[in-house]
């Protein structure tokens, strides 16, 4: 490798130690790879699917529930069916009406730190693990099109914000069964733990931690700040968790929705 | 105990290559006296450089099975079965055997614009626990450079060496940034000369830490995030502008002498 100065004074080349090997590790660092690439792609075609499907998402009066999908939550167009229609509605869409919102928890998701380090590890190799290749050969991380994209993160965290708010009045507005008043069902405790999830997944999420309170250069001047930013760090450690469990719940849960609204089984009432 | 089989590069800068030593390994035994035991029987010339023996140095850096490690905390028993490869860290050049010329992060120590307080008040200058406590982690570093070994911007693509500092200088940079009397801002310098946007955050260099410093989470990310506030949040730029906020642009503050 020739050896060039440049005006930094980092003087590059120079003959590198080791085998010329894509790694010398012996543990299993492939394992995570694929458990990656494997549950991300069976959530990538499963909500592909229910998005395009247009059917089952709602579950209403006439089985005495109110359960919608969160997938199709709100629902914002005309074609939406009755009872699971938002406020708004956008006439004339002819589509799937999750096509009208997916883009933002896609967004979020997509944007989100843990997951960059998770897709960029397992689709892109980029590296597939710590000490183990590139296999790319070039590199400009995120510094160009489209990959600088990435910094609109905290956008979407707040179009994130309005969909939890929605999914948990859905969740709560659940609780009350059309016909028979208020009511727990599996159905209700389902969307709770979703929309719960949902949250903590949010406000674990690092760029909440740094606009609550990270951005200040001195605690000591803004206390508030200091006390959410001390509340946000130790959910913020535990952000791979509550993404990982936030992904397969809203899964689970469009499920279990899906499945009641097709007559699979029913909304086993608990009181 | 058993003897184990020792993997050990040999060769400098015109080539090299493994070779085996079969030796005796001991109850409580790091990676670290095991090579001295090879350099006081078989290979007096085996060249590694190590200090404190106890993890506080960060010399004795070099990559155990593949991964960055220090030598002197990893336990023989905790390796598996079979032999041990041990290697110089590979993204700097080697010198001999085990040793790496690491004068890659010298140069981008010199980089680092110093911490730019306000004049000396009355009374001295006061800091409060909390703002202490923040920086105190990234001071943890013991500069053993595992991190910019396994940081695969660099590992891989030699070339972002001319543009690309590096997480043991992104701690820096975000200590410096949190600090409450600094009046720098560094945010350009970063993005634009020192390559925090390469960073793809695969967090490796959290993982290799031998001090357990969160590098990723609580330096790139943060500094990833103030960056967005300088250049890619239209409300940030608004609420600067309407408060009338100005701070020490990042060209300036690269020449800023130290106090």
């Amino acid at each position: 490798m020739a050896v060039t100065e440049s005006s930094t004074n980092v003087v590059l080349g120079g003959t590198r130690g080791g085998p010329d090997v894509a790694t010398l590790r012996q543990d299993r660092w492939w394992l995570q790879p694929v458990v990656t690439v494997s549950v991300l792609t069976a959530f990538v075609i499963y909500s592909t699917w229910a998005a395009f499907q247009n059917k089952y998402y709602y579950v209403g009066a006439n089985v005495h529930r109110d359960l919608i999908s969160p997938f199709y939550s709100p629902c914002l167009a005309s074609n939406c069916v009755p009872g699971s229609k938002a406020g708004f509605a956008f006439s004339g869409w002819a589509l799937s009406p999750a096509l009208l919102i997916l883009i933002f928890p896609l967004g979020f998701r997509l944007t989100c730190y843990y997951y960059r380090r998770s897709y960029y590890r397992a689709f892109w190799w980029s590296p597939p693990a710590c000490a183990v290749s590139d296999a790319h050969a070039s590199y400009t991380g995120e510094t160009r099109f489209p990959l600088i994209m990435q910094n609109l993160h905290r956008y979407f965290f707040f179009a994130g914000l309005i969909f939890n708010t929605l999914l948990t009045y859905d969740a709560i507005r659940a609780f009350h069964q059309p016909g028979l008043g208020w009511g727990v069902t599996v159905g209700t405790i389902v969307l709770l733990v979703n929309a719960a999830l949902l949250w903590l997944y949010s406000l674990s999420c690092h760029a909440c931690r740094h606009l609550c309170g990270g951005q200040v250069k001195s605690f000591s001047k803004h206390p508030i700040r200091y006390r959410f930013w001390k509340f946000l760090t130790p959910l913020n450690a535990k952000h791979m968790n509550f993404a990982w469990a936030s992904l397969i719940f809203v899964a689970l849960t469009d499920v279990y929705v899906r499945l009641v609204a097709s007559g699979v089984f029913s909304d086993y009432k608990i009181f | 105990m058993a003897d184990v089989t020792m993997r050990i590069w040999r060769g400098d800068a015109s080539g090299g290559d493994f070779e085996n030593y079969s030796v005796e390994q001991n109850e409580g035994e790091v990676v670290l006296d095991v090579i001295h035991r090879i350099q006081a029987t078989e290979a007096p010339d085996l060249a590694c450089r190590w200090n404190c023996k106890a993890g506080k140095c960060g010399s004795c850096a070099a990559e155990i099975n593949g991964k960055p490690r220090l030598m002197c905390m990893t336990r023989m028993d905790q390796l598996p079965e079979g032999p041990v490869t041990v290697t110089p860290m590979k993204t700097f050049p080697i010198i001999r055997d085990l040793v790496t010329d690491v004068s890659f992060n010298f140069e981008q120590a010199k980089k680092v614009p110093a911490l730019m307080p306000p004049p000396m008040p009355e009374g001295g200058y006061i800091m409060f626990q909390e703002d202490v406590e923040r920086g105190q982690e990234f001071r943890k570093c013991i500069e053993c450079f595992m991190c910019q070994d396994v940081c695969h911007v660099i590992r891989d693509h030699e070339a972002n060496k001319l543009h690309y500092s590096g997480p043991r200088f992104f701690i820096r940079y975000a200590e410096l940034e949190m600090h409450p009397l600094d009046m720098n801002d560094r945010r350009d310098l970063v993005r634009e000369e020192m390559g925090l946007g390469y960073c793809n955050i695969t967090k490796c260099c959290t993982e290799v830490c031998p001090e357990h410093i969160k590098i990723t989470d609580n330096a790139i990310i943060p500094l990833k995030e103030r960056v967005v506030d300088a250049h890619y949040d239209p409300v940030a730029w608004l609420g600067r502008k309407i408060r009338r906020k100005t701070k020490t642009s990042a060209a300036d503050a690269a020449v800023q002498p130290a106090p």
